[in-house]
């Protein structure tokens, strides 16, 4: 069929020979707005790049992603993201060019900072992929409407605001509600919605604080209009192609991020989405974007399909994951070829092999995105969304129709659904209704967060009640709106009031309508047998096991059994780039229910399912993930065929060519088990690992055993006796080992009895919960009183979200700890195969106990505990895991009080901290784990002794607060931190100043430092103001602190409290006085609930101010002995992680 | 909703169960696959679909309904629709109709609750072939049976003439440009009032999609559609700038009296074909079609200007091929598929004619294409 015509156009060089040497950047931390996604990207870049044969540099200082992996560049530098870092690394190692697109709005933001810094043109390095002008046209809310104006299309009505007097005059062209986007900040950082003249001096105000350049637009709201995304591809040849349509179900008014997204777009019509496509490739040109994915939004009015261009990004997005996953089309790795000159039609599509990339993907499925949010950790934030991103993660799922991805994908998320289910039975949707209302009348800045909201008991309520409290509810895009509108249906309200309500476009609302009709059917055949035909209609229509077994009063195996005896079985269907135009040979696969299935699973080799963590949330996050891909990439080596199960879209382990096969699934036991029948037909499944991916696998693990599938590595026994309270008391007492005094209890009355024995503080804790959810120290019985029954709510949540029917329901469990008021915390990190342990690493804390060790700094090796101590934690670390029968992954916590060790927790399973000890030492833990899961002993791997660098490594934490106007700073047990950074030197000080600086808290060297703290650390205090005074700031202290200081002759300013009344110490730091420093740092720390909220509005308003601030003593000496090393700015050095390394392994 | 079982039987005997929607009754026909995401109307009422059952594997199908506007003809043509599932409501500020309306009140018999994809996978794999929808009342087996029999004896599309049946009875006039649905970025003006209908262009209708005839009078054209059959010298005698050959359903090989009246045209005045009308072509200059096993239909596909480079995403629906051996004469290829290599693209060596066979009116799909029709006008003007 091929024509024997001969190509008369002329063959361009496809990829370019003149450069060598190519510098990839990441995005850093992983932050809410910018996460996993451009781990994903990163790591498709580098790979591709090296497959071209250039030699990468890649800089990123989050050690968590495997696109940090030494074997993936030339030169891997985990270094702060900064002008002055990565001039050094630049003169260094000379790159011909530096591709930033691939890096968020972090890279982008870099690559013009070191442009106007003249670093790129002092060492002759070409900026590829975008040019400085096309980023800044993109970015500049004013250039980029210029843009599109000239090529005749629409933006909002706006303008720029500098300060309030402009912001008002533009509010009056604008008229309200009128929207805030600061200038380059991600994730929308500081923009909001001006609903009133009441509201524009505050959102105003924090909107010009969030940007960088003191800017904001207010625009035209378009809220309620249809939101639509194109991510589309062009190369330097002007080919283009769209690679993905999607609409956004929550309309306009919400940020992308967190609204839950559809893709291909479902209510145009072809000439409505080609009108998109043409204003997409119009701005594209005009942008003069020259190579790679690019992501256009859209709003398009529903009632007259007028169309406004509302952003642009010239680079890989979020979006752009979601769109390869949902697609098949590697846009990252297309990026980055296209970067280095290769042309679209000179790429091939990976999944159909013969064809080309030059085209756009057709899809026979729809792909639902939702986002997961941890309001739940954040308690005071704003619980409305808008156009501020909030969420920390989020799932996607696909179907053959809308509802059965939707359902997918809700039970994917984790927060205890099984589908789109009724929280009616559940919710106090009176109670938070209130909380919104009451949300939206309070003052974000000062007003401290209120207590923490519980369920408490409901009062019966009418039917009218709740119809009046959902409709408020729905009114506000919050996040879990869909279930309240789902509600609201199910009490009567009709499709034509929804709209009204909420603007989500009619077709949605008739989707949920029937999965809400057959839900009620079904109630009404409750206690009937099941029928054959109605479950098959029900699984098409997405609706779990679990659903069908809640409606029918059945346990969710009868339902199981049932559709096993009436053979209605999941079929597994391909994620293909051509609705099956062509065959496809990535095995990426989705279930559903229909006629064929094309899992074709091979028989020819061993194979071992890997079980990943499902979405991002706090407490479970990139390292889970960075651990699941490890396992993949050890197994393959060993032969195995390596099948991944997630639900992730934003994840380099959803990558299809990460693992062998890739199921793209929910992680619940109804659809792992159906994969583990399909890939154990043949009797070549060696097992499932379940201890990488966090909890989400780790709960599948007990019921997974029971239905008879092989769990490779530590057993689910061994796990259930680390987490059971009385088992693992008794293993300690076998052992001899010790603990801090605790007990457990079931109500506040249990705790009062266990509060009498052990006394106060305590911490207290919800059983089988991950990152510290609901932790609290408390001082007192109020606060006991107060707390427990928080705890108790969230360990029956947690409790019901990993029992399986059949199983008798448990009393939710509370665990009560003495708290070990200022031990030193260490964190251990092990491997181990059944004969042998390795330590990993041991890594001391730099916060002291109380602050969740997710949250808090650590350094390895440790640096001031005595080698006694280490010694005795290392050889404790070794009796728990031999006792535990570990064969994979083992964390233990400890408390250090002087030299007595107490043992706080042990995870057999993956840690957080596992590829920051992997990056630290050299040693891929995961990897080893994996093989030794398989069988393989440590031994043999050649893994024997522990490795102690020389080298010092520090993590330090990163927290989402500016994303949360209303929400205290404060650390505590509960973990609120979203990623991490990691700085390497040769000293703790210099190592420790690179990862605050790459946290983004930049130490200020002159300036004025406040110092208000609680009366124990006063004597610290006087240290550190010691310290910093000889280092020459001035210092500022209020009351106590202030007279500790003067009593030892360091001059201080005095200020007053808040409730001293004012000028006080907030507006100390908004305003510098004149003849006074400018507030540079701000060192506050509180104890007790009282306090903390009294000294709300000075930590709020420093955040406000952008001011680095520092809530422990530890961490503020830390950071002043940091200041006098005096490291980073005149004497920083940068070097690679594998010149780190191979010092290492010469010691 | 209503809720009849039906079923889809191909002549190979394999059946699917799903439900009817759209009009009652049984209908055979060519069973094809088209992978456009978007524009069901348009694949519906588009007539080179007529005598076929015509499957979209995009599974959501309806939810904008029917507008007044998108229509590529009056009314649709095609034998038969298949979906995996319809919309229970209608969102679209446009929209008149439902989708199950339109297609009862135009007698079309539509399958819905199809494995689609399963479908789509088979006749790749096995090709294109005959097929019959009808309704299956409580499974029975000699339904089924009798349906494939009708699968089975419903004529091959090869050798057939579709074209002529849909071809337009009377010549008429066409003046109506895409409007507001101009392709250049909302606010662009069209064609400048003073070039209007500067050019008259004379349209052999054998199936024509009415966007090529608002792409002609985007660029300046007055379109005159003539029938099928109309020959070469009655066309001449309307005194056009140019002749256009349009798309249209059917065995090209099966019209040897098109290709006469194209022959008749060339190099009197510019010529320009689109689908069957460059098939048509080929035929003309002495060269030979051939069937596809399961054919290009889709609004995806990667067709490479040869003269240029560069890539279009274009909109195809084309069962059959112009092989260029026999051509290399009198034509040369100007574009190529990226996939298969297959002839999208001639021109003649000398003469002022060319054509393609994929859709530059799109219609739906992409807009890359469309500089074709203004390569059309300039090649009326150097004539």
């Amino acid at each position: 069929m091929v024509a024997s015509g001969a190509l008369c156009y002329p063959r361009p060089v496809p990829r370019r020979s003149d450069l060598k040497k190519i510098l990839l950047v990441g995005s850093g931390p992983i932050v809410i707005g910018q996460a996993s996604e451009f781990d994903y990207s990163g790591t498709q870049g580098a790979k591709a790049l090296l497959a071209e044969g250039y030699e990468v540099v890649l800089v990123n200082s989050n050690p968590a992603t495997i696109m940090t992996d030494p074997e993936l560049a030339a030169r891997t530098y985990v270094e702060p993201l900064t002008v002055e870092a990565l001039r050094m690394i630049i003169a260094r190692e000379r790159p011909d060019a530096m591709l930033p697109t691939l890096g968020g709005q972090t890279a982008l933001n870099l690559a013009l900072a070191l442009d106007e810094a003249g670093v790129l043109a002092e060492f002759g390095v070409e900026l590829i992929g975008a040019s400085k002008e096309a980023i800044r046209k993109a970015e500049d809310r004013g250039l980029f409407k210029a843009a599109c104006a000239k090529v005749g299309l629409a933006t909002p009505k706006s303008g720029n605001a500098h300060d309030l007097a402009e912001a008002h005059a533009i509010i009056a062209e604008v008229g309200y509600p009128a929207i805030l986007r600061p200038s380059f900040t991600l994730g929308g950082a500081g923009g909001g919605i001006v609903w009133n003249a009441s509201e524009v001096e505050a959102k105003v105000g924090w909107a010009l604080s969030q940007s960088p350049t003191r800017e904001v637009l207010i625009e035209q709201s378009v809220l309620g209009w249809k939101e639509y995304e194109l991510e589309v591809i062009c190369d330097s040849a002007g080919n283009f192609a769209v690679v993905c349509s999607i609409e956004n179900l929550d309309p306009m008014g919400v940020h992308t991020g967190d609204s839950i997204t559809v893709a291909p777009a479902m209510t145009l019509t072809d000439r409505e989405l080609q009108r998109l496509r043409d204003a997409a490739r119009a701005v594209m040109l005009e942008i003069g974007v020259a190579t790679g994915g690019s992501n256009v939004q859209f709003a398009v009015n529903p009632a007259n399909g007028d169309v406004i261009v509302i952003e642009m990004n010239p680079r890989v997005s979020r979006s752009s994951a979601l769109a390869s996953k949902a697609t098949g089309y590697a846009i990252a790795k297309v990026a980055a070829k296209l970067a280095v000159g290769y042309r679209l039609d000179e790429l091939r599509n990976d999944i159909t092999r013969t064809t080309s990339a030059a085209f756009e993907p057709s899809i026979d499925y729809v792909v639902v995105k939702w986002p997961r949010f941890a309001f739940e950790k954040f308690p005071g934030a704003d619980p409305r969304l808008g156009t501020q991103m909030k969420s920390v993660g989020e799932v996607m799922a696909i179907g053959r129709t809308f509802c059965e991805a939707l359902q997918k994908a809700a039970r994917s998320l984790e927060t205890g659904k099984d589908g789109l289910s009724s929280l009616l039975p559940d919710a106090d949707y009176i109670g938070l209704a209130g909380v919104l209302d009451r949300a939206a009348r309070r003052d974000l800045a000062n007003d401290p967060a209120p207590d923490p909201w519980t369920a408490g008991p409901r009062t019966a309520s009418t039917d009218v009640e709740l119809r009046t409290a959902l409709r408020a509810l729905v009114a506000t895009a919050s996040a879990e709106r869909l279930f309240h509108l789902a509600d609201l249906m199910r009490l009567g309200e009709t499709d034509e009031e929804l709209f009204r309500l909420t603007a989500i476009d009619p077709w949605f609302l008739a989707q949920i309508r029937r999965i809400v009709d057959f839900e009620t059917a079904q109630k009404a055949e409750s206690g009937k047998p099941l029928s054959a035909d109605a479950v098959r209609a029900g699984k098409r229509l997405g609706f779990s096991d679990r659903q069908l077994a809640s409606y029918a009063g059945a346990s969710e195996e009868t339902v199981r059994s049932f559709r096993e005896a009436h053979a209605i079985k999941p079929t597994f269907a391909r994620v293909d780039t051509c609705a099956a135009e062509f065959v496809a040979y990535t095995p990426y696969m989705y279930s559903t229910y229909e006629t064929s299935n094309e899992a074709a699973p091979t028989a020819d080799r061993e194979k071992i399912i890997i079980l990943g963590g499902g979405p991002n949330r706090i407490g479970q996050g990139i390292e889970f993930d960075y651990c699941c891909c490890h396992a993949a990439f050890a197994l393959r080596e060993l032969g195995y065929e390596t099948i991944m199960v997630n639900c992730n879209p934003e994840t380099v382990s959803t990558d299809y060519d990460t693992s062998d096969r890739l199921y793209f699934e929910p992680l619940t036991l109804e659809d792992v088990l159906a994969i583990c029948e399909e890939e154990g037909r043949d009797g070549k499944l060696a097992g499932v690992i379940v201890q990488l991916g966090g909890q989400t696998p780790l709960k599948l693990a007990k019921p997974l055993a029971r239905a008879g599938i092989p769990i490779l590595g530590t057993s689910a026994d061994a796990i259930d006796r680390a987490e059971d309270r009385e088992q693992f008391d008794a293993m300690l007492v076998k052992l001899g080992l010790r603990r801090p005094r605790g007990g457990i209890a079931h109500d506040v009355e249990g705790a009062r009895v266990v509060a009498r024995d052990i006394g106060f503080p305590l911490l207290v804790r919800p059983s089988y919960v991950l990152g510290g959810r609901a932790m609290m120290i408390v001082n007192d019985d109020d606060e006991l009183v107060h707390y427990v029954g928080l705890a108790v709510e969230v360990a029956r949540e947690a409790m019901r979200d990993i029992r399986t029917s059949g199983e008798i329901e448990q009393k939710p469990t509370i665990l009560l700890d003495e708290f070990l008021k200022d031990a030193i915390e260490c964190d251990v990190d092990c491997v181990a195969d059944g004969e042998r342990v390795v330590i990993g690493g041991v890594m001391q804390h730099i916060e002291e106990a109380g602050i969740h060790s997710g949250d808090s700094a650590c350094v390895l090796p440790p640096h001031t505990l005595p080698r006694t101590v280490v010694s005795s934690i290392k050889e404790q670390t070794r009796m728990l895991a031999t006792e535990l029968g570990v064969r994979g992954l083992m964390n233990v916590q400890f408390g250090v009080i002087n030299q007595a060790t107490y043992i706080i927790e042990v995870n057999p399973r993956a840690s957080r901290t596992v590829p920051f000890v992997s990056k630290a030492t050299g040693v891929a833990f995961a990897k080893v784990a994996a093989k030794v899961m398989a069988g393989r002993k440590l031994e043999a791997l050649g893994l024997v002794d522990e490795v102690v660098p020389k080298h010092v490594s520090v993590k330090e934490s990163v927290f989402p607060f500016a994303k949360f106007p209303g929400v205290d700073t404060i650390l505590g047990p509960e973990m609120r931190s979203t990623g991490e950074v990691m700085g390497i030197d040769s000293t703790f000080e210099r190592a420790f100043h690179k990862a605050i600086m790459a946290a983004g808290m930049p130490l200020p060297t002159s300036g004025a430092v406040i110092i208000s703290v609680r009366d124990d650390d006063k004597p610290v205090a006087i240290v550190l103001a010691r310290k910093l005074h000889r280092l020459g700031f001035s210092i500022v202290a209020t009351g106590g602190t202030a007279d500790a200081l003067a009593r030892v002759g360091i001059p201080c300013e005095r200020v007053q409290k808040v409730a001293e009344g004012s000028p006080h110490i907030v507006d100390r730091v908004k305003i510098a006085s004149e003849g006074r420093a400018a507030v540079a740092l701000v060192v506050n720390t509180t104890w007790g609930s009282r306090a903390v909220r009294d000294s709300y509005a000075i930590r709020r308003q420093t955040l406000l101010a952008g001011i680095p601030y520092f809530t422990t003593m530890a961490a503020a000496l830390a950071a002043a002995d940091a200041l006098e090393e005096g490291a980073p700015g005149g004497k920083m050095e940068v070097r690679s992680l594998q010149e780190w390394h191979a010092a290492v392994r010469s010691e | 909703m209503r809720d009849r079982r039906a079923l889809l039987a191909l002549a190979d005997g394999t059946t699917y169960v799903g439900h009817a929607f759209g009009a009652e009754g049984i209908t055979t026909g060519e069973v094809v696959f088209t992978t456009a995401m978007s524009g069901y109307q348009e694949v519906l009422t588009d007539p080179s679909f007529a005598g076929q059952i015509v499957t979209m594997t995009a599974p959501q199908i309806g939810n904008t309904g029917i507008n007044k506007e998108d229509g590529e003809d009056e009314r649709p043509r095609l034998a038969g629709f298949v979906v995996r599932e319809t919309s229970p409501v209608v969102s679209s500020w446009r929209a008149d109709e439902s989708l199950d309306a339109y297609l009862a009140r135009s007698g079309v018999v539509g399958i819905e609750g199809i494995d689609t994809r399963a479908l789509t996978r088979h006749l790749r794999d096995s090709g294109a072939q005959n097929g019959a929808i009808g309704l299956l009342p409580d499974d029975n087996e000699a339904a089924r049976v009798a349906l494939v029999r009708r699968a089975r004896e419903a004529p091959s599309m090869e050798g057939l003439d579709l074209a002529t049946g849909v071809s337009t009875r009377e010549p008429y006039t066409w003046r109506e440009g895409t409007g507001a649905w101009h392709p250049d970025a909302p606010g662009a003006q069209p064609v400048e009032r003073a070039k209007a209908f500067d050019k008259r262009v004379v349209a052999l209708d054998f199936g024509l999609k009415r966007n090529i005839l608002r792409c002609l009078v985007d660029v300046g054209c007055e379109v005159i559609v003539v029938p099928a059959k109309t020959p070469a010298a009655a066309i001449l005698d309307l005194r056009p700038d140019g002749v256009f050959c349009s798309n249209g359903p059917g065995d090209p090989a099966a019209i040897a009296y098109a290709a006469e009246t194209v022959r008749g045209v060339l190099g009197k005045k510019p010529f320009f074909g689109i689908c069957l009308g460059h098939q048509i072509f080929g035929l003309a200059l002495g060269g030979t079609t051939t069937k596809l096993r399961f054919g290009h239909r889709g609004i995806n596909q990667p067709v490479r200007d040869l003269t240029t480079g560069r890539i279009e995403i274009t909109t195809q629906n084309h069962g059959f091929v112009v092989d260029l051996e026999g051509l290399s004469a009198t034509a040369k290829l100007t574009h190529q598929h990226l996939n298969d290599g297959t002839v999208e693209g001639i021109a003649h060596t000398s003469l002022p004619a060319f054509s393609v066979q994929y859709h530059p009116e799109s219609a739906a799909g992409p807009h890359d294409s469309l500089y074709l029709f203004q390569r059309f006008i300039e090649m009326i003007e150097q004539a």
